[in-house]
């Protein structure tokens, strides 16, 4: 390939190119068109005008020939017939032989019956155009009266060359200013184009330069961005949550893995393999607590709430749930006091918000104790209904989390360090999260002073939309 | 069918080992299907196999199972309309469902489907045990059974009152519905995860040992006091009420 044919082939596979050949051609024809029917249309009339002219001239020869014969035809021919004159005319006898006129001989093109254009030399070299017009005799003779058209040729020749050269300079200007204008957009976005290759290639920081212009390509340069600054956000919160799944299933695991070694080490006999075995199984039901959590957690922040939901009364469900963690509360030393009433109704996930509130008063049991000795733990589970969403509100007075801390315990698959010596996956929070979010409702952390309050907001029920 | 069981019968099962079902496995993982098998077989039930839904499907036609556990994934036909095309046929074999999906809404759709009790891989061998065994019982419907005996404890299901040796032991609601539950059960294991589902109607695993808790409440109520305990812890299994230690 040429270095000729691989500039034609990305020109003509450049959009600007191609817009600007396209729109050319449309313009080119229709100019053609009314140019065309402009130069027709003065033709015609310009032929008509002739030809009447020589319709009328006929008749007059008609006249003449009828009063006075071909005799005074001849004397009128010979009267009319100048030799430099517009006006042509040959008279000829019954045998064909020449009587009068300027035309030196019949031309060739008009022996037959009709008349028509034909070509004639008036000095030796000049060709000239002409038409004329037949005339037979009743006697015999016959008369031709012509006219010279040469100059109407030139001028329309001369009409053909300025339009063919206006139609050329027209296209070639047209498509380089189209070519112009073209390619300075397409430079704003090859300079895009490059921006997303080296994004595509892995630099997620990278932006899309912007001109400036406030123009169609800086929104498109800005809306890209925006995109950009989604994904990597997403891209660093999936990392998080793998990272932090890596973790909670890696650390169990080495566990299992290690007790598994450590039986067959120390060896010993039944009971110990048995001891051993009973602790392994134990760790596996653990992890798999942990992996059925995790994929809870990720099936709602993915799941639609379409069709799981029910309307219940959230008063008897947090009572019911408070009631059945009563007896761990008491066991712990820690004062459960339930200040709910009957109501309001929402319309929610029936099985999801028990485990929400359960998961709420699971933490305050766990980490609710004071830490000072002797403090007495206290656990106060209320409802506070608002306009439109209700407040379930499970506070403690124990060591709270701190503010920095807060944020980060909601966030998905996050285990903050304390919940890794205690019982369970560790996940509560984020599961009420995921389960508060799915709801559209929220969650906060808030600090009791001493203690945490945590508070989970779901939408109260409204008429005729279900969640 | 297997015969009615009346009330005497029953204390007698509870007293001695479970009765001995036959039951069918359709599960197209051989080596699950075989430890089934196996385990089953050590625990004094007899079981066939069957490792796809069309061969599932007319070997539970039969109708001479106690229970069946139906894997919700199976090949040529799968598990659910294996269970809805016997529930159609009117074969009301107890259905225990075996499924990788542990949503709500996944078991809902297998109850509604016409199973009988849900459970999701990976489980304890133990919990199923516990849950066929649970499921054969059912054949006796329960609403005519107006009192539950074990011992010398009674729970009257009219007069919702409970007595132990002739006296009168007070339970809260809960407390009444936790025994009744493993009277109802007695003789067999019930999993902490039966009484979570059954007793409170939570399908979610409350992370701490409060169902435990509960139980040595009500403990408390009907063992203290008495020579003979009846409701006894089943290590590495859940609880059983019983009569007698053996």
């Amino acid at each position: 390939m040429t270095v000729l044919d691989r500039l034609g082939a990305s020109a003509w596979t450049s959009t600007p190119f191609r817009l600007a050949a396209l729109s050319i051609a449309a313009f080119l024809i229709t100019a053609a068109g009314i140019v065309g029917f402009l130069f027709w249309q003065t033709n015609n009339l310009l032929t008509e005008q002739v030809l009447s002219g020589l319709r009328a001239e006929v008749q007059e020869m008609r006249h003449i020939e009828a009063a006075a014969g071909s005799a005074s035809v001849a004397e009128a021919v010979k009267a009319r017939a100048r030799p430099e004159g517009p006006g042509l005319y040959f008279f000829a006898d019954r045998t064909g032989r020449k009587r009068a006129g300027n035309l030196s001989r019949l031309p060739p093109e008009l022996e037959g019956e009709g008349g028509g254009t034909f070509r004639y030399e008036r000095q030796a070299g000049d060709q000239r155009l002409a038409v004329a017009l037949p005339v037979l005799f009743p006697d015999g003779t016959r008369l031709l009266v012509g006219r010279d058209i040469e100059e109407q040729r030139v001028f329309a020749n001369r009409m053909r060359t300025v339009f063919l050269l206006g139609f050329s300079l027209l296209s070639v200007a047209g498509l380089a200013g189209g070519l112009g204008a073209g390619r300075l957009l397409l430079n704003r976005i090859d300079q895009i184009n490059a921006a997303s290759r080296s994004i595509m290639a892995g630099d997620l920081t990278q932006r899309v330069p912007l001109a400036g212009s406030n123009d169609e390509l800086d929104g498109l340069a800005q809306n890209l961005n925006m995109m950009l600054d989604r994904i990597e956000q997403l891209m660093s919160g999936l990392r998080e949550v793998s990272d932090n799944i890596a973790h909670d299933l890696k650390t169990p695991l080495s566990r299992l893995r290690n007790r598994a070694e450590a039986t067959l080490r120390d060896g010993g006999d039944c009971d110990a393999y048995r001891a051993g075995l009973e602790r392994i199984i134990e760790e596996a039901d653990e992890l798999i607590k942990t992996f059925n959590a995790m994929l809870l957690v990720a099936r709602l922040e993915a799941g639609a709430l379409e069709g799981s939901t029910e309307a219940f009364d959230l008063g008897s469900l947090v009572r019911d749930v408070a009631e059945f963690y009563e007896p761990v509360s008491d066991e712990q030393g820690l004062e459960l006091t339930v200040d709910v009433g009957d109501g309001p109704e929402i319309i929610a996930n029936r099985h999801l918000v028990s485990q929400a509130v359960a998961n709420l008063i699971d933490n305050a049991i766990k980490y609710g104790r004071p830490d000072a000795a002797g403090g007495a733990g206290k656990i106060s589970v209320s409802l506070r209904p608002l306009n439109h969403v209700v407040e379930i509100i499970v506070a403690d007075r124990g060591p709270g989390i701190s503010a920095d801390d807060r944020e980060r315990a909601l966030k998905r698959f996050v285990r903050l360090e304390a919940s890794r010596t205690k019982p369970g996956t560790g996940l509560g929070l984020s599961l009420v999260s995921a389960v508060a979010r799915l709801h559209h409702g929220t969650v906060r952390l808030e600090d009791n002073a001493p203690g945490l309050r945590a508070v989970l907001v779901l939408p109260l029920a409204r008429q005729g939309t279900s969640a | 069918m297997q015969d009615a069981i009346d009330e005497s019968s029953r204390v007698d099962a509870a007293a001695g080992r479970p009765t001995s079902m036959r039951v069918l496995v359709i599960e197209d993982d051989r080596e699950t299907a075989q430890f089934l098998q196996k385990s089953l077989k050590e625990s004094g039930h007899a079981a066939d196999l069957a490792g796809d839904g069309e061969t599932g499907l007319s070997l539970a036609e039969t109708g001479v199972y106690d229970v069946l556990i139906v894997d919700r994934m199976l090949p040529k036909l799968d598990g659910l309309s294996v269970v809805k095309t016997l529930r159609t046929g009117g074969v009301r074999t107890p259905v225990l469902i075996l499924s990788a999906l542990g949503d709500v809404d996944d078991r809902v759709k297998g109850l509604r489907a016409g199973g009988d009790d849900y459970l999701t891989k990976p489980y304890a061998y133990t919990e199923l045990l516990a849950r066929i065994e649970a499921l054969s019982r059912r054949a006796v419907p329960e609403e005519q059974v107006t009192k539950y005996v074990v011992g010398d404890l009674v729970l009257d299901r009219l007069s919702h009152r409970v007595t132990r040796g002739g006296e009168p032991i007070i339970l809260q609601p809960r407390e009444y519905r936790l025994l009744e539950y493993l009277m109802k059960n007695a003789g067999q294991v019930v999993t902490r995860t039966m009484l979570l589902e059954n007793v409170w109607d939570y399908h979610f695993d409350p992370q701490t040992n409060v169902i435990d808790v509960h139980v040595s409440r009500l403990r408390s109520k009907i063992d203290k006091n008495f020579e003979k305990p009846l409701l006894h812890t089943v290590r590495g299994a859940g609880y059983m009420v019983r009569d007698g230690a053996g």
